[in-house]
């Protein structure tokens, strides 16, 4: 390899490394300024026991919990059923899994409100549990593209019709297949999906905004106009949690690679 | 599987069941939204069809709009793309240590997901009017930013080398492994005939990759045109583009005319549209030459 | 004329030495296999003649050029890989002229050349299609063209057949053998396959573990292998197990039957000898020629079209014995006795 292609490649790297690193030590660094002329966690402390905090906090975890829930309910049959009964129509349903990366999240939410008002013929913004369902189905959809590429990978390297047809000949129903035979095989995928659904949905700021729920994302934003040095604390808060959600995903994924063994 | 074969026509039906519920959910919170958004920009307030909302985007505010998203995404797309290349190629092809790629890898699909608020405060933590950066090239170089370098957070470029913390990342991620595609022999057979490492990348490896590449600008275009949270948390409102226009319209319709939202919705679904048919149609043809 | 020259080449990764003390010298217009298993070393050699790896020891001159200090572009050597390695962003023209582009040559040049290269694979009418809209042995045949359009002064050629369905291989190979006789371009063709080193090629290396075990004609690896490995590698072999009766008059004992040797024997008397024999010395027909005659009793028969295989059991050793099948002759059944008149020259001491 020639000089100037190595030089040229450690300063592509080095660069991305300080581009990386440094805003986070900034926003760190900055996180924890709130004391004058001394480091501290007073930020996190405030931020911490801020009751707005815990309860926008408490209702995005609730919001990602139900989405999950939501998601796999959704997917994994879905997934299941396509590739067991109509491979053909598999490319169709990616196409339709992929739309949520092509319409973005103001348009599908502009879309909610203007559809599911109270004078449509599903007035769901019209009541607190209406509205709730509909961010919860919201984030189901955003989530969608990741969850369903992660279960259906995950499907792949199972044989599907095999696991079923030994399950049907032993006198399983669909419900026990697909919750007692399929689900456990496929959880480190279903985990990987979950984890990334988690991560997307603590940090949505356009649906939970417009549709005006106290969840995490808005209450970030709002802190950010007003006050110094919370907002910081409660990114790194935030970029940890995130952080925390992808490793979580490599080592789920870690785990897929060694209890599955070639059959 | 013993089941009996039933008559073709009783058949269909049963295995269509099974997508129901997903089908009916993506219908009813993807589908009909969006084809009320789209309708709804080709019709009057009674509901008459016109092309009035589509021209009236061309007033006021809404060109200069979509003109500054356009841009931004288009700077962050070719600057993530440069340098998401640089970053990947440097790894895979071994100018810097080869065990450097997995961890890149990891970091890539963390910081990738990193956006919104949080991401907005920290370039604001570091290069905000008190910002780490900024105070130590003040203190320590005599650098002002705002003065010398005409740099703010707060503008066009502030905004774009703020996307590009999430677009970087996202273009190592797709690329690497159109990267790893390129096969040895290929690298070997071009210079058995004579080229050197320039005409090689001129006219084999560069080739070969300029699908994934622009389909991957595509993307990432796609990817900034849409990103709501990170440029309100940054510029406030301040920063005229499509989505904070977009957002204001449908929080207090400021624009007068509910109508002209829905067309302005539309403009951006049409935009984000075709960036996503270019770069599908750009992975297919470019999936189709490495068979 | 001695045009590639490999004098004293050594190569190790690391600790581990893969070729060791290899010298050859190759005439111009020559067609030289190196054969052997896989991590025997040969495409290494190979590697080392393109400049893709540089020998640890030793020196590889071309056309009296010593070639240490060129990088594989400066050495205007053709190269053909097993996966053929066609450019897929370029159809079969492109790619074709890709060195002659690299090298500037004028476009009515290029031009002429190009097709008069189709022209010798009989692909000119595939000019504009791509990688991907070809068959396997089309492509390699591009490859061939490709490697062949800058006029090299070498052609090499690393398991080009490897990757082809069998009756491809057989045409192929003649086709390159054909093509390499028309040109009069000195080739070496690495393969682990026996049968297509010894078909088309004008000597065969025959390479163990790094080292040449042996190198000659085609002829004389199959018919005077000097090791047991070339022996055993090329073709069937037969090994019988016999007793050394006396050194001198190299006379050997194959069960109750003694043997005078054509081969002299160096071990002492009552030491075990392995000798080996082809399958297809001798006959067991009545009024056969031979100076000697093995007796045994068939143990299995194989009818496989054109050669009839029988295993004979000779005291205690299990002998293959192969002959052409004739519709006049009932071949010998399980439990018969035979007489396999053979000559004792037929019998070649194995030494390892």
């Amino acid at each position: 390899m020639s000089f100037w292609a190595r030089i040229t490649g450690w300063a592509a790297l080095i660069f991305g490394l300080l581009y990386f690193f440094v805003p986070l030590g900034g926003l760190f660094e900055f996180s924890l300024k709130a004391r004058r002329g001394v480091y501290s966690f007073d930020a996190y402390a405030k931020v911490l026991t801020d009751l707005q905090f815990q309860q926008t906090f408490t209702y995005s975890v609730v919001m990602a919990l139900v989405t999950i829930a939501i998601g796999i309910l959704l997917v994994v049959p879905t997934a299941f059923w396509v590739r067991l009964k109509m491979p053909w129509a598999r490319p169709y349903v990616e196409f339709l899994t992929l739309m949520p990366l092509v319409i973005p999240a103001i348009v599908i939410v502009f879309g909610y409100i203007r559809l599911y008002n109270t004078s449509s013929w599903l007035p769901l913004t019209g009541s607190i549990l209406g509205t709730n369902l509909l961010l919860a189905f919201g984030y189901t959809i955003l989530a969608l593209p990741y969850m369903y590429r992660a279960v259906d990978t995950g499907l792949r390297t199972i044989d599907v019709a095999t696991l079923t047809e030994a399950a049907q000949s032993l006198g399983a129903g669909w419900i026990t297949i697909l919750g007692r035979v399929i689900l456990p095989n496929v959880i480190p995928a279903v985990l990987s999906g979950a984890f990334l659904t988690f991560a997307i949905v603590i940090g949505e700021f356009t649906l939970a905004s417009l549709l005006d729920r106290p969840a995490f994302g808005p209450y970030l934003q709002r802190i950010g106009a007003n006050k110094a040095y919370e907002p910081f604390a409660l990114s790194v808060i935030a970029f940890g949690i995130t952080w925390g959600c992808l490793v979580l995903i490599q080592l789920v994924s870690r785990l897929q690679k060694t209890t599955q063994r070639p059959a | 599987m013993n089941q009996a074969p039933p008559a073709r026509r009783l058949r269909l039906p049963l295995t269509w069941l099974g997508l129901l519920p997903f089908v009916i959910f993506v219908v009813m919170f993807l589908i009909l939204p969006t084809m009320h958004i789209v309708i709804g920009a080709f019709q009057t307030r009674d509901g008459a069809f016109t092309l009035q909302n589509i021209r009236d985007l061309n007033s006021g505010t809404i060109p200069s709009s979509y003109w500054i998203s356009v841009k931004i995404s288009v700077a962050s797309a070719a600057l993530g793309c440069l340098i998401g290349f640089g970053m990947a190629a440097a790894v895979v092809f071994g100018a810097v240590p080869r065990w450097l790629k997995a961890p890149l890898l990891t970091f890539s699909g963390v910081a990738s997901n990193f956006a919104g608020v949080p991401l907005a405060f920290a370039f604001l933590a570091t290069f905000g009017p008190v910002g780490l950066v900024t105070v130590l090239l003040r203190n320590n170089f005599g650098i002002v930013l705002q003065r010398d370098l005409g740099f703010s957070i707060l503008s066009f470029w502030g905004l774009t080398i703020t996307y590009l913390f999430f677009q970087i990342p996202l273009m190592i991620l797709i690329i690497t492994p159109a990267l790893e595609g390129l096969r040895r022999e290929w690298r070997e057979a071009a210079e058995v005939l004579g080229a050197t490492a320039l005409q090689y990348w001129r006219m084999v490896a560069l080739p070969i990759l300029f699908p994934s590449i622009l389909g991957t600008f595509a993307l990432l275009f796609a990817n900034a045109f849409g990103a709501v949270a990170t440029a309100i948390a940054l510029t406030g409102s301040s920063l005229n583009i499509v989505p904070i226009q977009l957002y204001a319209q449908i929080r207090g319709d400021v624009l007068g005319n509910p109508h002209l939202g829905y067309a302005m919705a539309f403009g951006m679904i049409v935009v984000t549209a075709i960036a996503n048919v270019v770069y599908i149609w750009l992975r297919v043809r470019a999936e189709r030459w490495l068979k | 004329m001695t045009f590639l020259t490999l004098t004293n080449i050594q190569k190790s990764f690391g600790a581990v030495k893969v070729v060791h003390d290899f010298n050859m010298s190759i005439d111009k217009g020559e067609f030289v296999s190196f054969l052997g298993p896989s991590g025997c070393g040969k495409t290494t050699i190979l590697r080392m003649v393109a400049g893709f790896e540089t020998p640890s020891g030793g020196t590889i001159t071309i056309d009296g050029k010593d070639q240490s200090r060129l990088k594989p572009n400066q050495r205007n050597i053709g190269m053909v890989f097993q996966a053929y390695a066609l450019f897929p962003n370029m159809n079969v023209f492109d790619n074709v002229a890709f060195g002659l582009k690299v090298a500037g040559k004028p476009r009515d040049e290029i031009q002429a050349r190009v097709t008069e290269m189709l022209k010798l694979i009989h692909l000119e009418h595939l000019a504009d299609r791509y990688p991907y809209q070809m068959s396997g042995g089309q492509q390699q045949r591009v490859a061939l063209a490709r490697a062949l359009a800058p006029k090299p002064q070498v052609l090499l050629l690393d398991e080009p057949l490897s990757a082809l369905d069998a009756k491809i291989r057989v045409s192929l190979r003649e086709e390159i053998r054909q093509i390499q006789r028309q040109l009069g371009i000195t080739t070496v063709f690495v393969t682990h396959d026996q049968e297509e080193a010894l078909s088309i090629s004008d000597r065969v290396v025959v390479m163990n573990a790094g080292r040449a075990d042996q190198i000659g004609t085609p002829f004389e690896i199959y018919n005077r292998p000097a090791t047991r490995f070339v022996a055993s590698f090329v073709g069937t072999l037969n090994l019988i197990e016999a007793k050394v009766v006396d050194p001198q008059n190299n006379t050997v004992a194959i069960g109750d039957l003694t043997i005078a040797l054509k081969e002299r024997i160096t071990v002492p008397a009552g030491s075990t000898v392995q000798l080996a024999m082809r399958p297809e010395a001798g006959s067991i027909l009545d009024g056969a020629k031979g100076d000697t005659t093995l007796t045994g009793q068939v143990v299995s028969g194989h009818f496989l079209g054109s050669v009839i295989r029988t295993r004979i059991d000779v005291a205690g050793n299990t002998v293959s014995f192969d002959m052409f099948n004739d519709p006049s002759i009932t071949p010998p059944a399980i439990g018969d006795t035979v007489y396999l008149k053979i000559d004792s020259g037929d019998l070649l001491v194995v030494r390892d």
